[in-house]
């Protein structure tokens, strides 16, 4: 069997996989956040909090609740690797400075993960487990908890409650990440992941003497980060690290982890608007625009265009032998198409269109199907502009799953897709225009440039991934970076929840035979164009700068 | 105005209780039960899968090493890695890429460096390598720069040297790599693969044993 055919079968079975789990999780997590028991446990957490899970918020005691818990957050996770010098459990590691703990703490808050650190060098065990382990496991689930609140509010009418925020971060934590990271984590241990809480240790060598090896907790903090679509690494290499990711069973099933709830959540939406058919045609969108990116991977990948793979005999630098390149191209895709941004394989290093096309999947706005929660809202957005767009076109009012698309609802939406655009090319302009940042680039000339794209457009998506070529731990890079990454997640929270209020205060309109039918694939294939067209007009400029120059020179 | 004050002040207490709470739940509660399963389960995986040869740890079958002598296998090259730059008391290797793309200068001249590097140091009296031979393994980073494995063509292209270093026939030699030569996971899922450390500790055994 040769590798080309190796890499289809691996896709194959990542989609049966993903398949086989769609429905049952899809169900579990409608039940999750539908329902009106509250488990012992929780009761106690609401008791340690003081909140009453049972009280409905409208969007705007949402938006508090969401915005007061990242604040404390980074707060909170600033502090810990401030004061991580005095901080027993910490191996004696130095406290980390005033830019790179702010970077650092909005990184981990905004589910980004983007990591101007080597984990290995700079965090102890606590700060590592009790501090941005932490913030995978909640930021994962505020991002659901939102995507469910605009869910509500296509469900709802004539109420403008959301919900309450305090019950959807609780369940989402409590009953979707904390049991299935705690499966996935005790599966990688089995492929060899470690899990310890040794110091740093010798380690004896083959040729004689030692070497001195970090321990850690690192499937536990794997696990999460794959599922709450994460991204930071317990290791520098991330998940090319051994420990990590040690086998090829345990490659491709930490890209199913990335997958399996930005997926399924599109059946949780068809059944909470009460049509599982809606989600279908959503999980459609996110599936065509996924395969056919992999799709495209492979083929440069395994095409190797470009003059150092060209005298190697493959694009092979960056890549692990156990995972290969069907398998990298796999794991590059799906990380840059949800906001994951772990790697096994450095894009950096991935020939220059493959390089693109991991650019190009953050930029169409991680949907496809996107991050924990940040995929489906992201996509809902798109489908109301698509609506909007179909609206137009034949001169009717827009309409989707029986809401009237109006000027509120319209100006949401569009805020919420010009944010991130506007972050990523203002920053990038700036970050060229002046003199110092340049400085931090590895590779001159397009890639040169694409290493500065590539980490605004990661921050501002909370991507995390970069051409990590770029030296981004100066004060520019964690001081705008940081702002990035802020701004490009609570601003496009803020539209989605006001958009999710007025939806909810809504009369429905019934449907009639001049309604857009946007369970079919028509609406399908007007969601794809939609997002593609969209992002390909915004970025195109700086694409053809970037890696489109990169890739057709060589 | 007092009232919105109060309001925030009350918010952000419960937004921190909530964090101390969900801290207590997924930053400790999770981490040590996974911790004891592992423990107790798979102690030597949690632990970092080390091997002993002659009762001595030599490494983890995870972890590639760097510098073996030419009588034994060669890893695939790292030039990604480097070495500590903060808390100094320690010694640590920082994992990691080179990060170069495929039009990098610098780049270009490595791969042109260790080619004409493996086809030298495997080119032995009655064997000689040529340029098409070598793959791109043998002459790329890895992404972590610890990969443990190099592909089993890179394998077979040492084994004339190996042989001839160490009093080997190619045969005996050949069949070792063979036998660590592991395949694709249910026949699809990765790549076929040899572990450096492993073959190289068969290697020793074989010549102290002969």
């Amino acid at each position: 069997m040769g590798p080309v055919l190796a890499g289809v079968l691996q896709l194959l079975a990542l989609i049966a996989a993903l398949a086989l789990a769609y429905i049952p999780l899809g169900n579990y997590l409608a039940r999750v956040y539908s329902c009106d028991q509250h488990w012992r446990v929780e009761r106690w957490i609401y008791k340690g909090i003081g909140a009453n899970p049972d009280v409905e918020m409208r969007w705007t005691a949402y938006l508090r609740g969401v915005l007061a818990f990242s604040v404390v957050g980074v707060l909170f996770l600033y502090l810990l690797q401030r004061i991580q010098g005095v901080l027993p459990g910490s191996l004696g590691f130095a406290s980390i400075d005033p830019d790179q703990a702010f970077n650092t703490a909005v990184s981990f808050v905004t589910n980004t993960n983007w990591q101007s650190y080597y984990g290995e060098q700079a965090m102890g065990h606590v700060v590592q487990t009790a501090g941005l382990a932490v913030q995978n496991f909640v930021s994962a689930a505020v991002g659901i908890a939102v995507a469910v609140a605009l869910v509500r509010g296509f469900a709802r009418s004539r109420t403008g409650e959301l919900g309450n925020f305090w019950a959807d971060l609780v369940r989402g934590t409590v009953r979707v990440l904390v049991p299935g990271a705690a499966i996935a984590a005790v599966v990688l241990v089995a492929c060899g992941a470690i899990q310890n809480f040794s110091g740093i240790h010798e380690v004896g060598q083959f040729m004689g003497g030692s070497r001195q090896w970090n321990g850690g907790a690192v499937a536990s903090q794997e696990a999460i980060k794959e599922l709450g679509t994460n991204g930071g690494g317990y290791f520098n290499a991330n998940s090319a690290h051994p420990f990590e990711n040690p086998t090829p069973f345990s490659n491709l099933f930490e890209i199913f982890l990335i997958l399996v709830i930005p997926f399924a959540l599109t059946r949780a939406f068809g059944l909470m608007v009460g049509s599982v058919k809606q989600g279908y045609a959503i999980l459609a969108t996110m599936g065509t625009i996924w395969v056919g990116f992999v799709a495209l991977m492979m083929w440069t990948e395994f095409a190797h265009h470009g003059p150092a793979f060209d005298i190697a005999g493959g694009a092979y630098e960056g890549k692990e032998v156990r995972f290969g390149v069907g398998a990298s191209s796999i794991f590059a895709t799906s990380t840059t198409l949800t906001s994951t941004g772990a790697v096994d394989s450095f894009h950096s290093s991935f020939t220059g269109l493959g390089g693109g096309i991991t650019l190009l999947g953050m930029m169409l706005g991680e949907i496809a199907p996107g991050g924990t929660g940040s995929g489906l809202y992201g996509m809902l957005i798109m489908a109301v502009i698509a609506v909007f767009v179909a609206g137009l076109m034949v001169g009717r009012t827009p309409e989707y799953l029986g809401k009237k698309i109006g000027s509120r609802e319209i100006k949401s939406a569009a805020c919420y897709i010009l944010i991130t655009p506007a972050l990523v090319l203002v920053f990038t302009a700036f970050a060229m225009a002046l003199p110092t940042p340049a400085h931090s680039m590895t590779n001159s000339g397009a890639h040169g440039f694409s290493e500065i794209l590539y980490a605004y457009t990661s921050a501002a998506n909370n991507n995390g991934s970069a051409f990590a070529g770029l030296n981004a731990d100066t004060h520019w890079f964690n001081t705008t970076l940081g702002l990035c990454m802020l701004l490009g997640r609570f601003l496009p929270m803020v539209f989605v929840l006001a958009l999710a209020g007025s939806l909810a205060e809504q009369t429905p309109v019934p449907a009639t035979a001049g309604t857009l039918r946007t369970e079919k694939p028509l609406f399908t294939g007007l969601l794809v164009g939609a997002v593609l067209i969209i992002a390909g007009l915004t970025y195109f400029p700086a694409l053809a700068l970037g890696p489109l120059a990169e890739g057709l020179a060589s | 105005m007092n009232n919105s004050v109060a309001n925030t002040g009350r918010l952000l207490g419960a937004a921190l209780r909530a964090l101390v709470v969900l801290t207590v739940l997924t930053g400790a509660v999770y981490p040590l039960a996974v911790t004891g399963v592992a423990q107790a389960f798979f102690h030597d995986k949690a632990n970092g899968s080390e091997i002993k040869a002659d009762g001595k740890v030599v490494g983890s079958s995870l972890i590639g090493q760097q510098g073996y002598g030419l009588d034994y296998f060669q890893p695939r090259p790292a030039n990604g890695v480097g070495e500590n730059s903060v808390n100094r008391q320690y010694t640590l290797i920082l994992s990691g890429a080179t990060n170069r793309s495929g039009d990098n200068p610098e780049l270009i001249e490595w791969v042109k460096e260790a080619k004409a590097k493996v086809i030298k140091e495997n080119s032995v009296p009655g064997y000689t390598v040529k340029a098409a031979q070598v793959p791109a393994d043998a002459v790329t980073s890895s992404g972590s720069g610890l990969d443990p494995h190099i592909s089993p063509q890179y394998a077979a292209l040492q084994v004339h040297r190996v042989a001839q270093r160490n009093g080997l026939s190619v045969a005996q030699v050949r069949k070792l790599v063979d036998d660590h030569t592991e395949g694709r996971t249910l026949g699809f899922i990765g790549e076929p693969r040899v572990n450096v450390l492993e073959l190289n500790i068969a290697l020793r055994g074989l010549v102290e044993g002969s």
